[in-house]
Protein backbone atom coordinates (compact mmCIF):
# COMPACT_ATOMS: atom_id res chain seq x y z
CA UNK A 1 0.00 0.00 0.00
CA UNK A 2 1.35 3.38 -0.69
CA UNK A 3 1.37 6.29 1.46
CA UNK A 4 -1.08 7.73 -0.24
CA UNK A 5 -3.67 5.39 0.11
CA UNK A 6 -2.66 5.03 3.48
CA UNK A 7 -3.50 8.82 4.09
CA UNK A 8 -6.48 8.35 2.49
CA UNK A 9 -7.37 5.56 4.24
CA UNK A 10 -7.13 7.04 7.91
CA UNK A 11 -8.30 10.25 6.55
CA UNK A 12 -11.70 8.61 5.63
CA UNK A 13 -12.04 6.81 8.49
CA UNK A 14 -11.69 9.80 10.56
CA UNK A 15 -14.68 11.61 8.46
CA UNK A 16 -16.36 8.43 8.34
CA UNK A 17 -16.15 8.27 12.49
CA UNK A 18 -17.08 12.37 13.03
CA UNK A 19 -19.96 11.54 10.08
CA UNK A 20 -21.88 9.22 12.39
CA UNK A 21 -21.03 11.62 15.51
CA UNK A 22 -21.69 14.67 14.14
CA UNK A 23 -25.11 13.64 12.27
CA UNK A 24 -26.19 10.96 14.17
CA UNK A 25 -26.38 8.63 11.39
CA UNK A 26 -26.43 5.28 13.70
CA UNK A 27 -29.23 6.78 16.09
CA UNK A 28 -27.08 6.39 18.98
CA UNK A 29 -28.53 9.68 20.54
CA UNK A 30 -25.48 11.09 21.62
CA UNK A 31 -25.98 14.21 24.02
CA UNK A 32 -26.39 17.80 22.79
CA UNK A 33 -23.10 17.95 25.16
CA UNK A 34 -20.93 15.46 23.10
CA UNK A 35 -22.02 17.08 20.05
CA UNK A 36 -20.80 20.54 20.63
CA UNK A 37 -17.59 19.21 20.70
CA UNK A 38 -17.46 16.28 18.42
CA UNK A 39 -18.52 19.03 15.08
CA UNK A 40 -16.32 21.35 14.85
CA UNK A 41 -13.62 18.41 16.26
CA UNK A 42 -11.33 18.40 12.32
CA UNK A 43 -10.75 22.26 12.99
CA UNK A 44 -9.44 21.30 16.24
CA UNK A 45 -7.57 18.92 15.07
CA UNK A 46 -6.14 20.51 12.04
CA UNK A 47 -5.11 24.10 13.93
CA UNK A 48 -3.89 21.77 16.66
CA UNK A 49 -0.99 19.81 14.29
CA UNK A 50 -0.09 22.85 12.05
CA UNK A 51 1.03 24.53 16.12
CA UNK A 52 2.52 21.67 16.88
CA UNK A 53 4.11 21.53 13.38
CA UNK A 54 5.42 25.27 13.70
CA UNK A 55 6.55 24.41 17.31
CA UNK A 56 8.97 21.82 16.08
CA UNK A 57 10.04 23.14 13.24
CA UNK A 58 10.89 26.84 14.93
CA UNK A 59 12.73 24.75 17.51
CA UNK A 60 14.59 22.98 14.97
CA UNK A 61 15.74 25.57 13.16
CA UNK A 62 16.70 27.78 16.94
CA UNK A 63 18.64 24.10 17.78
CA UNK A 64 20.42 23.56 14.24
CA UNK A 65 24.13 23.07 15.21
CA UNK A 66 26.29 25.59 13.48
CA UNK A 67 29.48 24.11 13.03
CA UNK A 68 31.71 26.66 13.20
CA UNK A 69 34.57 24.12 14.59
CA UNK A 70 34.41 22.06 11.94
CA UNK A 71 34.52 24.66 8.92
CA UNK A 72 37.68 25.77 11.25
CA UNK A 73 39.35 22.49 10.69
CA UNK A 74 38.42 22.10 7.45
CA UNK A 75 40.27 25.45 6.57
CA UNK A 76 43.21 24.41 8.57
CA UNK A 77 43.23 20.92 6.63
CA UNK A 78 43.34 22.95 3.34
CA UNK A 79 45.95 24.52 4.07
CA UNK A 80 47.95 21.51 5.50
CA UNK A 81 46.47 20.20 1.96
CA UNK A 82 47.79 22.61 -0.42
CA UNK A 83 51.59 22.71 1.06
CA UNK A 84 51.56 19.24 0.91
CA UNK A 85 50.06 18.38 -2.48
CA UNK A 86 52.44 21.57 -3.64
CA UNK A 87 55.60 19.43 -2.23
CA UNK A 88 54.09 16.27 -4.33
CA UNK A 89 54.54 18.66 -7.57
CA UNK A 90 50.61 19.86 -7.86
CA UNK A 91 50.04 23.19 -8.64
CA UNK A 92 46.61 25.46 -8.11
CA UNK B 1 45.55 -9.95 20.76
CA UNK B 2 42.28 -8.55 20.50
CA UNK B 3 44.57 -4.52 20.65
CA UNK B 4 46.72 -6.33 17.72
CA UNK B 5 43.77 -6.87 15.63
CA UNK B 6 42.34 -3.37 16.10
CA UNK B 7 45.23 -2.18 14.91
CA UNK B 8 45.68 -3.87 12.08
CA UNK B 9 42.36 -4.68 10.20
CA UNK B 10 42.73 -7.89 9.09
CA UNK B 11 39.54 -8.13 7.15
CA UNK B 12 39.12 -8.15 3.43
CA UNK B 13 36.53 -5.10 3.17
CA UNK B 14 37.14 -2.76 0.90
CA UNK B 15 36.03 0.66 0.05
CA UNK B 16 35.14 2.56 -3.14
CA UNK B 17 34.71 5.93 -2.91
CA UNK B 18 33.13 7.71 -5.75
CA UNK B 19 33.26 10.98 -6.58
CA UNK B 20 31.20 13.00 -9.59
CA UNK B 21 32.60 15.92 -10.62
CA UNK B 22 31.77 18.99 -12.96
CA UNK B 23 34.28 22.04 -12.29
CA UNK B 24 35.83 21.11 -9.43
CA UNK B 25 39.86 21.27 -9.78
CA UNK B 26 40.13 23.79 -6.87
CA UNK B 27 38.13 21.01 -4.84
CA UNK B 28 39.04 17.39 -6.14
CA UNK B 29 43.08 17.59 -4.84
CA UNK B 30 41.88 18.76 -1.53
CA UNK B 31 39.11 15.91 -0.99
CA UNK B 32 41.66 13.17 -2.70
CA UNK B 33 44.06 14.13 0.06
CA UNK B 34 41.96 14.25 2.89
CA UNK B 35 40.59 10.53 1.78
CA UNK B 36 43.92 9.45 1.43
CA UNK B 37 44.65 10.83 4.80
CA UNK B 38 42.25 9.46 6.51
CA UNK B 39 41.90 5.99 5.01
CA UNK B 40 45.78 5.89 5.49
CA UNK B 41 44.77 6.14 9.24
CA UNK B 42 42.34 3.73 9.45
CA UNK B 43 44.20 1.46 7.62
CA UNK B 44 40.49 -0.06 5.57
CA UNK B 45 41.16 -0.72 1.90
CA UNK B 46 39.76 1.64 -0.37
CA UNK B 47 40.02 3.37 -4.13
CA UNK B 48 38.52 6.66 -5.05
CA UNK B 49 36.48 7.07 -8.78
CA UNK B 50 36.25 10.24 -10.09
CA UNK B 51 34.08 10.01 -12.39
CA UNK B 52 33.96 13.95 -14.36
CA UNK B 53 30.94 15.28 -16.50
CA UNK B 54 33.11 16.46 -19.28
CA UNK B 55 34.06 19.70 -17.20
CA UNK B 56 35.43 22.35 -19.04
CA UNK B 57 37.95 23.83 -16.06
CA UNK B 58 40.69 20.97 -16.73
CA UNK B 59 39.28 18.89 -13.71
CA UNK B 60 40.88 16.15 -15.71
CA UNK B 61 44.06 16.76 -15.91
CA UNK B 62 43.89 17.67 -12.18
CA UNK B 63 43.03 13.90 -11.93
CA UNK B 64 45.40 12.62 -13.67
CA UNK B 65 47.60 14.16 -11.69
CA UNK B 66 46.89 13.21 -8.37
CA UNK B 67 46.74 9.33 -9.96
CA UNK B 68 50.28 10.53 -10.67
CA UNK B 69 50.85 11.42 -7.54
CA UNK B 70 48.63 8.57 -5.46
CA UNK B 71 48.89 5.72 -7.97
CA UNK B 72 46.35 2.96 -8.51
CA UNK B 73 44.75 3.57 -5.91
CA UNK B 74 42.86 6.60 -7.86
CA UNK B 75 40.68 5.84 -10.76
CA UNK B 76 39.62 8.29 -13.18
CA UNK B 77 36.26 7.59 -15.48
CA UNK B 78 35.08 10.32 -17.64
CA UNK B 79 30.93 10.41 -18.57
CA UNK B 80 29.59 13.09 -21.33
CA UNK B 81 25.80 13.11 -20.10
CA UNK B 82 23.47 15.37 -20.93
CA UNK B 83 21.12 13.73 -19.15
CA UNK B 84 21.99 15.12 -15.42
CA UNK B 85 21.24 11.56 -13.79
CA UNK B 86 23.44 11.66 -10.48
CA UNK B 87 22.40 7.43 -10.84
CA UNK B 88 24.15 7.46 -14.27
CA UNK B 89 27.78 8.92 -12.92
CA UNK B 90 27.35 6.26 -10.22
CA UNK B 91 26.48 3.58 -12.80
CA UNK B 92 29.42 4.46 -14.62
CA UNK B 93 31.93 4.70 -11.14
CA UNK B 94 30.49 1.16 -9.84
CA UNK B 95 31.37 -0.29 -13.71
CA UNK B 96 34.91 0.39 -12.03
CA UNK B 97 34.80 -0.46 -8.35
CA UNK B 98 36.74 -3.65 -6.50
CA UNK B 99 35.42 -2.29 -3.43
CA UNK B 100 32.33 -4.38 -1.92
CA UNK B 101 31.20 -1.26 -0.68
CA UNK B 102 30.56 2.03 -2.64
CA UNK B 103 30.60 5.35 -0.59
CA UNK B 104 29.09 8.35 -2.27
CA UNK B 105 29.79 11.77 -1.42
CA UNK B 106 29.93 15.21 -2.99
CA UNK B 107 33.36 16.38 -3.97
CA UNK B 108 33.20 20.00 -3.30
CA UNK B 109 34.54 19.40 0.38
CA UNK B 110 31.07 19.62 1.96
CA UNK B 111 31.32 16.14 3.14
CA UNK B 112 34.23 15.52 5.34
CA UNK B 113 36.18 12.16 5.27
CA UNK B 114 36.87 12.30 8.82
CA UNK B 115 33.24 10.70 9.21
CA UNK B 116 33.65 7.33 6.59
CA UNK B 117 35.51 5.70 9.43
CA UNK B 118 32.71 5.96 12.10
CA UNK B 119 30.27 5.05 9.16
CA UNK B 120 32.53 2.05 8.29
CA UNK B 121 31.91 1.11 12.06
CA UNK B 122 28.54 1.77 12.44
CA UNK B 123 28.16 -0.60 9.17
CA UNK B 124 30.09 -3.42 10.85
CA UNK B 125 28.30 -2.71 14.04
CA UNK B 126 25.01 -4.10 12.56
CA UNK B 127 25.82 -5.02 9.47
CA UNK B 128 23.59 -2.62 7.76
CA UNK B 129 23.15 -2.32 4.52
CA UNK B 130 23.44 1.32 4.30
CA UNK B 131 24.87 3.69 6.36
CA UNK B 132 23.52 7.58 6.06
CA UNK B 133 25.37 10.83 7.63
CA UNK B 134 22.41 12.68 8.98
CA UNK B 135 22.52 16.69 9.30
CA UNK B 136 19.66 16.59 10.72
CA UNK B 137 20.37 14.10 14.78
CA UNK B 138 22.91 14.17 17.44
CA UNK B 139 25.90 16.30 17.15
CA UNK B 140 25.27 16.68 12.93
CA UNK B 141 24.92 20.13 12.08
CA UNK B 142 25.72 22.52 9.37
CA UNK B 143 28.29 25.09 8.39
CA UNK B 144 27.24 28.24 6.43
CA UNK B 145 23.54 28.54 6.35
CA UNK B 146 21.52 31.52 6.51
CA UNK B 147 18.39 31.48 8.61
CA UNK B 148 16.07 31.39 5.11
CA UNK B 149 18.22 28.21 4.33
CA UNK B 150 17.69 26.18 7.83
CA UNK B 151 14.11 27.01 7.62
CA UNK B 152 13.42 25.23 4.45
CA UNK B 153 15.42 22.50 5.40
CA UNK B 154 14.16 21.87 8.38
CA UNK B 155 10.84 22.64 6.92
CA UNK B 156 11.14 20.25 3.81
CA UNK B 157 12.40 17.83 6.09
CA UNK B 158 9.19 17.81 8.29
CA UNK B 159 7.25 17.90 5.64
CA UNK B 160 8.66 14.96 4.24
CA UNK B 161 8.83 12.52 7.80
CA UNK B 162 4.86 13.40 8.40
CA UNK B 163 3.99 12.09 4.40
CA UNK B 164 6.75 9.40 4.24
CA UNK B 165 7.52 8.40 7.74
CA UNK B 166 10.93 6.67 6.21
CA UNK B 167 12.63 6.04 9.20
CA UNK B 168 15.55 8.47 8.79
CA UNK B 169 16.46 11.72 9.45
CA UNK B 170 18.48 12.84 6.54
CA UNK B 171 16.63 12.24 3.67
CA UNK B 172 18.37 15.02 0.94
CA UNK B 173 21.90 14.08 2.56
CA UNK B 174 24.35 12.46 -0.09
CA UNK B 175 27.21 11.39 1.85
CA UNK B 176 26.33 7.43 2.36
CA UNK B 177 27.48 4.10 2.55
CA UNK B 178 26.29 0.85 0.85
CA UNK B 179 26.53 -2.59 0.12
CA UNK B 180 27.58 -2.70 -3.75
CA UNK B 181 24.54 -5.09 -4.98
CA UNK B 182 22.42 -2.62 -2.70
CA UNK B 183 23.55 0.08 -4.72
CA UNK B 184 23.16 -1.83 -7.44
CA UNK B 185 19.63 -2.61 -7.10
CA UNK B 186 18.63 0.95 -6.04
CA UNK B 187 19.89 2.80 -9.04
CA UNK B 188 18.20 0.76 -10.86
CA UNK B 189 15.03 1.56 -9.29
CA UNK B 190 15.24 5.23 -8.81
CA UNK B 191 14.66 7.33 -11.58
CA UNK B 192 14.70 10.94 -9.86
CA UNK B 193 17.22 14.14 -10.09
CA UNK B 194 18.92 16.45 -7.55
CA UNK B 195 17.80 16.29 -4.51
CA UNK B 196 15.23 13.87 -4.76
CA UNK B 197 17.04 11.27 -6.19
CA UNK B 198 18.83 10.77 -2.83
CA UNK B 199 15.54 10.71 -0.74
CA UNK B 200 14.03 8.32 -3.60
CA UNK B 201 16.99 5.58 -3.04
CA UNK B 202 16.72 6.15 0.93
CA UNK B 203 13.11 5.50 0.55
CA UNK B 204 13.35 3.03 -1.87
CA UNK B 205 15.50 0.78 0.48
CA UNK B 206 13.24 1.11 3.63
CA UNK B 207 10.45 0.00 1.09
CA UNK B 208 12.90 -2.93 0.04
CA UNK B 209 13.30 -4.03 3.31
CA UNK B 210 17.02 -2.45 3.98
CA UNK B 211 18.44 -1.92 7.11
CA UNK B 212 19.49 2.14 7.71
CA UNK B 213 22.35 3.42 9.93
CA UNK B 214 23.05 6.65 10.66
CA UNK B 215 26.22 8.85 11.74
CA UNK B 216 25.74 12.48 12.17
CA UNK B 217 27.69 14.67 9.90
CA UNK B 218 28.78 18.07 9.96
CA UNK B 219 27.70 19.59 6.02
CA UNK B 220 30.08 22.95 6.11
CA UNK B 221 28.46 24.55 2.64
CA UNK B 222 30.60 25.03 -0.77
CA UNK B 223 33.99 26.33 0.42
CA UNK B 224 35.15 27.17 -3.26
CA UNK B 225 31.69 27.90 -6.06
CA UNK B 226 28.54 28.88 -5.44
CA UNK B 227 25.81 26.84 -3.23
CA UNK B 228 22.43 26.85 -4.74
CA UNK B 229 18.86 25.95 -3.61
CA UNK B 230 16.11 28.78 -5.56
CA UNK B 231 12.98 28.50 -6.27
CA UNK B 232 12.95 25.84 -9.19
CA UNK B 233 14.88 23.28 -6.29
CA UNK B 234 11.97 23.66 -3.92
CA UNK B 235 9.85 23.22 -6.78
CA UNK B 236 11.36 20.15 -8.12
CA UNK B 237 11.62 18.92 -4.64
CA UNK B 238 7.79 19.25 -4.07
CA UNK B 239 7.22 17.03 -7.41
CA UNK B 240 9.62 14.75 -6.30
CA UNK B 241 7.98 14.10 -2.77
CA UNK B 242 4.45 14.05 -4.09
CA UNK B 243 5.90 11.54 -6.88
CA UNK B 244 7.21 9.29 -3.57
CA UNK B 245 4.22 10.02 -1.86
CA UNK B 246 2.06 8.62 -4.38
CA UNK B 247 4.46 5.61 -5.73
CA UNK B 248 5.63 4.21 -2.62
Amino acid sequence: MTKLMEWLLGLSLIGILWSIVTFDLLDLRISDQYLQVAWPLPIYLLVTFGCYSLAVVGYRVATFNDCEAAAKELQEQIQDAKRDLQKKGLHF
Amino acid sequence: MASQKMKTPKDSDKYSVLLPTYNERENLPLIVWLLVKYFSESGNKYEIIIIDDGSPDGTQDIAEHLQKIYGSDIIMDTILSASLLLGTAYIHGMQHASGNFIIIMDADLSHHPKFIPQFIRKQKESGYDIVSGTRYSGIGGVYGWDLRRKLISRGANFITQVLLRPGTSDLTGSFRLYKKEVLQKLIEKCVSKGYVFQMEMIVRAKQLGYSVGEVPISFVDRVYGESKLGGNEIVSFLKGLMTLFATT
